[in-house]
């Protein structure tokens, strides 16, 4: 931040960096290389992420009474809400996935409300963090159908319900769309949290100038409001999204 | 903050090898697309991914399902405790109201027993009096009678003396005999 005032100052008037909020940098040693083993402020807030769902899962489970506490009742109803979403919509047969389905919207819902601490750094902001989650998403589903149906999974791309004449040009469209899933799946989560982030950056640049700084700092709070929704909306659209493909691949018939 | 960054960066980036060269060049626009930091990020996600994973499939889910397990089949137990209980005091109020019906009965018996029981002493200490006031009443109609006839003979005494005296004075003379004879028949009349 003081860097960036700094900057500012220098050239003498207003300027924007919202995106520098996203720069990944060494945590230790300076500005030296980013090594794929590196101590970066990724590794930082993703390290509070997985502290924050332990302390949520383990500390407070561990009463194991019938009769919860406050954070106890917080762990069941995250696990009541995401075992009813993957049995209602994918059926009973995808329970099994339902640690796997879990993992990826705990870490989506925590590193979200993380990252709207400001200051910190939200990692699913990135395209490289929310497309591993995709492929990961779209290799697990695509290896399930063909395991679970064999060559049946076709099936998904071949609509028995359209005129015949239809299907061929359907079957190429439900082909493409098939392989667009992960960019939209990761590009909507990435896109939602990078957007939010930034806007507020902006809204705080304009604070700098006396005139307007009260209608800025009111838009931020607003907009801090509104990506509080978002936190939680793109954490469980991304999730129910990969319970869907999940039923497609458990169930390809139309 | 990154700007300060970025310009010891680029002064920096003469000795850095070709990887540090995209890094820099992206850097200037996107930090998303700066594919030099993506192995770095996308190394810590899998170790971090994996963490929860086995965090929470290990330890947090099986002790939630436990708890929520046991939870239920708590639940289902009291439920099932309550209906009993529930059919206990169904029983009991049944049992009560046999009871208070017998003891109402064995009431109206004693009741009606013990109502016989002082009519019969009644009746027989009623009799018993009406015996005596009877008796007594004979008694006293026999002393009446006596005393009736006493009383009787001594008005003839009375008036045969009288009589006798009378006549003495008057100068004449009657026999005891025509005296009695006159007085029976007037005390007859």
């Amino acid at each position: 931040m003081a860097t960036e005032t700094a900057h500012g100052e220098e050239t003498g008037g207003l300027v924007f960096h919202p995106l520098d909020q996203f720069i990944v940098k060494p945590l230790f040693g300076g500005d030296g290389p980013i090594h794929w083993y590196t101590i970066t402020n990724v590794t930082l807030w993703l390290a509070i992420a997985v502290l924050a769902i332990i302390a949520l899962f383990i500390f407070g489970t561990r009463g194991r009474a019938v009769v919860p506490s406050r954070t106890q009742s917080i762990a069941e109803v995250l696990y009541g809400f995401t075992y009813k979403m993957v049995e209602d919509v994918a059926g009973k047969d995808a329970v099994k996935f339902f640690p796997y389905i879990f993992t990826v919207f705990m870490f989506i819902l925590f590193s979200n409300y993380l990252g709207l601490i400001p200051t910190s750094f939200a990692p699913t902001s990135h395209f490289a963090v929310t497309g591993v989650l995709a492929i990961t998403v779209f290799l697990t589903v695509t290896i399930v159908g063909f395991v679970k149906n064999g060559l049946g999974f076709l099936s998904l791309f071949w609509v028995s319900s359209a005129p015949l004449v239809l299907r061929p040009v359907l079957a190429v469209i439900e082909l493409i769309s098939y392989f667009v899933r992960p960019v939209s799946h990761s590009i909507r989560l990435g896109g939602n949290i990078m957007a939010g982030h930034a806007v507020m950056k902006v809204f705080a640049g304009f604070a700098a100038i006396a005139a307007i700084s009260p209608v800025a700092v009111l838009s931020i709070t607003a907009v801090y409001g509104l990506e509080m929704l978002v936190a939680g909306v793109q954490a469980y659209v991304f999730t129910i999204l990969t319970v869907v493909y999940l039923k497609d691949a458990l169930h390809p018939a139309h | 903050m990154a700007s300060g960054t970025e310009h010891t960066a680029t002064a920096a980036d003469a000795a850095h090898g070709a990887a540090d060269m995209a890094h820099e060049a992206s850097a200037a626009g996107m930090p998303q697309l700066d594919f030099g930091t993506f192995p770095n990020q996308i190394f810590w996600l899998v170790v971090t991914l994996v963490v929860i994973f086995f965090v929470l499939s290990r330890v947090a889910l099986p002790r939630i399902a436990g708890v929520l397990a046991e939870r239920q089949s708590t639940i289902t137990n009291d439920i099932a405790a309550a209906e009993e209980l529930k059919q206990k005091a169904v029983e009991a109020e049944e049992a009560y109201n046999v009871a208070l019906a017998e003891a109402r009965a064995e009431a109206q018996k004693i009741a009606a027993e013990a109502k016989a029981e002082i009519q019969a002493e009644l009746d027989a200490a009623q009799a018993q009096a009406d015996d005596v006031i009877s008796a007594k009443a004979a008694e006293s109609e026999q002393a009446i009678a006596e005393i009736r006839a006493g009383a009787v003979e001594s008005v003839k005494a009375v008036a045969k003396d009288t009589t006798k005296e009378i006549l003495s004075a008057m100068g004449s003379k009657a026999d005891a005999k025509s005296i009695t004879a006159a007085i029976n028949a007037r005390m007859k009349g």
